[in-house]
């Protein structure tokens, strides 16, 4: 293609994205957005700017080189965007798909301002999966230190953690509880958004080319101590994510077909109950289903629900049946990606905005029978800069719904802080760290991810991996010793910080 | 992977195995289980942990065949592997010096009794055990129970062995007669309840270790979530031992039945499955021969 000027650049319209019919995808948990064939990624690659200044990057929690990787994609070179997109970025084909990058990387894009920024998150995917499908770009293992570290839990922070000490000669060792890795990206996010086998195929490759053992079945804080770990190990980095379900403070919270999100989600996705009964974790569906909450989380679980209630419908005959969203803020808070807000529109969930539940009612047997909602009007913006939700008195009404699932969020689970000293936390749960090396309150542990910050981003989880690990790195190199540890000027983060 | 070295058949339903599993062995404490997965298919279940040997790295589990994977792990042989063995999970049982201690095991839950009532018993407690089963075939452990009561009392619901009657009758009658500072009781959770129920006119503190249905069992999915004293508590992180007075039993009853009709569903699957698989293995055999 020849070079073309700016004002032809943005002619070119943003390309769009291929996907499975909404009506169609709502039978099965295939992926919904196909990804780009090769001539799509490099006209969308056209629309770059190759800003001298390049704003998108600001956007981005680990500082991909995103008009550099655009460059090689649009003259082809394939091995030059792996390579530029590698040195910032070793899970492209997963942050591709989930990053929020109307939020991040996107909204920082000059061309932003004017509707239509790069679709820098489908060219990242596009990458990813050419490098995922053909290893151009070996993750390569310095030599060998001689320094081990444990990572506790395996989600997006633990294993970038992992790869970039691996990558330095360090050797690693993860404890994961449960029996797959993954944290959230194998358990929460279904299957039809980030197919398992990409997470899988990740981790298996950074395990072969560096070396990394992860030990599954280890619940740290039961199985073995983090003092123990501190024994065994020269440093210890803690991603154990935000795992907890905060349940509501309704009555009927323990009725049958009452159920957390998390609990929804693993049986679906980490147990594949979709598959039941040729799997064998059981799951049910309500006719009519109420997720509470407008998040990713609340996003995942409703089109799981819409999925199995229309597969039941295939199998046994007999209509669907309804998902709701039950928000209480309204439309344009919605905290969920954008693009999965949408999906879920396209596939017929049905949402309840400014409406919030005060009851959830059950019938003779204990189930669910309905849930009482009370609608809401926003007043004075509260402490995260949103309008407050305040209801309306004598607004109740019942929706008439035979399952709840709560999706209002998650703290860190406590578990893995048994039986250990010295660890400093917040009155949220969270670990305090000094955000800018992510050391901890005890010498020789890290912590990085949801277990620091409450639940946030996979992105954002992979960046603390980073800081942490070369922070780590210079600790085994002997740069600073374990007195020097704790510095002055560490303050605890903030809340949601 | 973890291998099974050793398996019995306790009954036609009741199985025990050893467990290679050296990291569980080695911070095992009486009241903790392990949640295991047979193979890539299974789901996750939470068995308790009724004996350990640290220097072995071996546990002991044992099963009541009662849907498809216990009766999946039921055809496992030794030498065979399970694809998880996490823990051990749960609070370890507060073990003091009480004075007198009844513990009571009801069927398949005279198992885990048997590691908390050695414990005690270790800690000076006189043990006054009360074990019961259906049916005679189906009692267990009877010879190790008795290694760690001071007194044992066994019972089946149909006279077949021991005295005609369940376990709260003989409870009732102890409590009646004699001073008894705390009681144990682990079965299936109606026993359990009718336990609270007996020892609560005599105000005795008495513990119980609840059996909910559970996934991760590390305090993910709040799936194993029960009401104590009005309050949701998760009872893999929290429990599995409670104070039996504040377990709100209807609902924990009401929650183990959600799944009724998937769990039927999947032992039909299952049968059907095994069916079709033996009469392959025995088309492959006829083939053999043929050929052979
Ligand atoms: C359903 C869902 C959808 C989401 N969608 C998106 C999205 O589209 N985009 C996005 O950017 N973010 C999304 N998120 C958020 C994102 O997944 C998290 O912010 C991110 O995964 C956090 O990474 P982490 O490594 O800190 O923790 P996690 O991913 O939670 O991993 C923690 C790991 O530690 C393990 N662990 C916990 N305790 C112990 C212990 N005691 N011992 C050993 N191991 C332990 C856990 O089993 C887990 O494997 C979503 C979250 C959920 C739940
Ligand atoms: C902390 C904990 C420790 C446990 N320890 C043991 C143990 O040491 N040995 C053991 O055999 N079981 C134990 N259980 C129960 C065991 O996990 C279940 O029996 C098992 O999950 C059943 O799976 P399944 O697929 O075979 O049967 P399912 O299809 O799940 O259930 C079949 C039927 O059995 C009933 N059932 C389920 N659990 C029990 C139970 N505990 N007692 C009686 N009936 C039940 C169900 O309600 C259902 O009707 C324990 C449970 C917990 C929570
Ligand atoms: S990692 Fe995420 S935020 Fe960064 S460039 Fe890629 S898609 Fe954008
Ligand atoms: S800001 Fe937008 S146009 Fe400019 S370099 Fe980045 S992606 Fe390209
Ligand atoms: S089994 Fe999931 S929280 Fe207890």
């Amino acid at each position: 293609m020849a070079e073309l000027t700016p004002k032809e650049r943005m002619q070119i319209p943003r390309q769009e994205m291929p996907a499975q019919d909404p009506l169609e995808r709502r039978y099965n948990f295939n992926e919904v957005a196909l990804g780009f064939d090769f001539e799509t990624a490099r006209r969308e690659a056209e629309r770059c700017l190759q800003c001298k200044n390049p704003t998108c990057m600001d956007g981005c929690p680990v500082g991909v080189l995103i008009p550099q990787f655009i460059r090689h994609l649009r003259e082809g070179d394939m091995a030059g965007a792996v390579v530029a997109m590698k040195e910032r970025n070793s899970l492209p084909a997963i942050c591709g798909r989930v990053c929020p990058q109307e939020v991040q990387c996107e909204a920082t894009c000059v061309l932003a301002k004017r509707g239509a920024p790069v679709a820098i998150g489908r060219l990242e995917r596009f990458v990813g999966d050419y490098e995922l499908a053909r290893r151009t770009c070996p993750l390569v293992r310095a030599a060998p230190t001689g320094m081990r570290v444990a990572v506790v839990g395996s989600g997006p922070a633990g294993l970038t953690c992992a790869v970039e000490l691996g990558r330095r000669g360090h050797q690693v060792t993860i404890f994961e509880s449960l029996h797959a890795a993954g944290g959230v990206l194998i358990y929460g996010i279904p299957e039809f958004r980030l197919p398992k086998w990409i997470v899988h195929a990740e981790i298996d490759y950074a395990m072969e080319c560096l070396g990394i053992e992860i030990r599954t079945d280890h619940v740290v804080g039961r199985t073995i101590t983090l003092d123990e770990l501190l024994a065994d190990y020269d440093a210890v980095f803690l991603g154990t994510g935000a795992g907890l379900p905060t349940l509501l403070n309704v009555p009927g919270v323990n009725l049958n077909g009452v159920m957390s999100a998390n609990e929804f989600l693993t049986r679906v996705n980490l147990m594949k109950a979709y598959l039941f009964p040729e799997y064998d974790t059981p799951i049910k569906v309500g006719r009519k289903v109420a997720v509470i909450g407008a998040g990713n989380v609340a996003m995942d679980a409703a089109r799981c629900a819409l999925r199995l209630q229309h597969m039941r419908a295939e199998k046994e005959g007999g209509e669907p049946g309804q998902v709701y969203i039950v928000y209480r803020r309204s439309r344009q808070e919605v905290p969920a990606r954008a693009e999965e807000f949408h999906h879920a529109e396209e596939e017929g969930v049905i949402f309840e905005f400014l409406t919030n539940p005060v009851e959830i009612l059950g019938d003779e047997q204990k189930r669910v029978r309905g849930l009482r909602c009370v609608r809401m009007q926003l007043g004075e913006p509260d402490a995260s800069g949103r309008r407050r939700p305040v209801p309306i008195p004598g607004s109740e009404f019942d929706l008439d719904v035979d399952m709840v699932i709560i999706a209002v969020g998650t703290t860190p689970n406590p578990v893995v802080f048994l039986n250990t000293y010295g660890l400093e936390r917040t009155k949220e749960g969270t670990v305090v760290a000094d955000m800018t090396t992510l050391r901890t309150t005890k010498p020789r542990v890290w912590a990085g991810g949801d277990v620091v910050t409450g639940a946030a981003t996979v992105v954002s989880a992979m960046g603390a991996g980073k800081v942490a690990a070369a922070d780590m790195h210079r600790f085994l190199c002997g740069e600073f010793s374990e007195s020097e540890w704790w510095p002055a000027q560490v303050e605890a983060p903030t809340a949601g910080a | 992977m973890y291998t099974i070295l050793k398996k019995r058949k306790l009954s036609d339903v009741t199985n025990e195995m050893v467990l290679d599993a050296p990291h569980v062995a080695r911070r095992a404490r009486s009241g903790q289980f392990v949640i295991v997965r047979i193979d890539e298919r299974s789901e996750r279940i939470p068995l308790t942990i009724a004996d350990y040997d640290r220097s072995a790295g071996t546990i002991t589990i044992l099963f009541q065949e009662v849907g498809k994977s216990t009766m999946q792990l039921g055809t496992l042989q030794e030498g065979d592997h399970l694809l998880t063995c996490a823990g051990p999970l749960g609070n370890p049982t507060r073990v003091d010096h009480y004075g007198t201690v009844v513990c009571v095991g009801g069927g398949v839950g005279v198992a885990p009794i048997f590691p908390i009532a050695r414990d005690l018993k270790e800690a000076g407690n006189t043990i006054i055990s009360i074990i019961g089963a259906r049916t005679r075939q189906l009692l267990i452990w009877e010879d190790r129970m008795r290694t760690v009561s001071d007194e044992l009392i066994v019972c089946t619901d149909d006279g077949s062995y021991g005295r005609k009657a369940l376990v709260t009758e003989p409870l009732k009658e102890v409590l009646e007669q004699r001073h008894v500072d705390r009681v144990w009781a682990v079965g299936p959770a109606i026993m359990m309840k009718f336990v609270a129920l007996t020892t609560k006119p005599h105000n005795i503190p008495t513990v119980v270790s609840l059996n909910p249905i559970m996934v991760d069992g590390t305090g993910m999915c709040g799936c194993c979530r029960v009401l104590i004293g009005g309050q949701v508590r998760f009872v893999c992180v929290e429990g599995p031992q409670f104070d039996a007075h504040e377990v709100d039993w209807e609902n924990l009853l009401m929650r183990m039945q959600y799944y009724k009709d998937e769990e039927r569903l999947a032992v039909e699957h299952w049968k059907e499955h095994r069916c079709r698989l033996e009469q392959a293995e025995q088309e492959a055999e006829k083939e053999r021969h043929r050929h052979g």
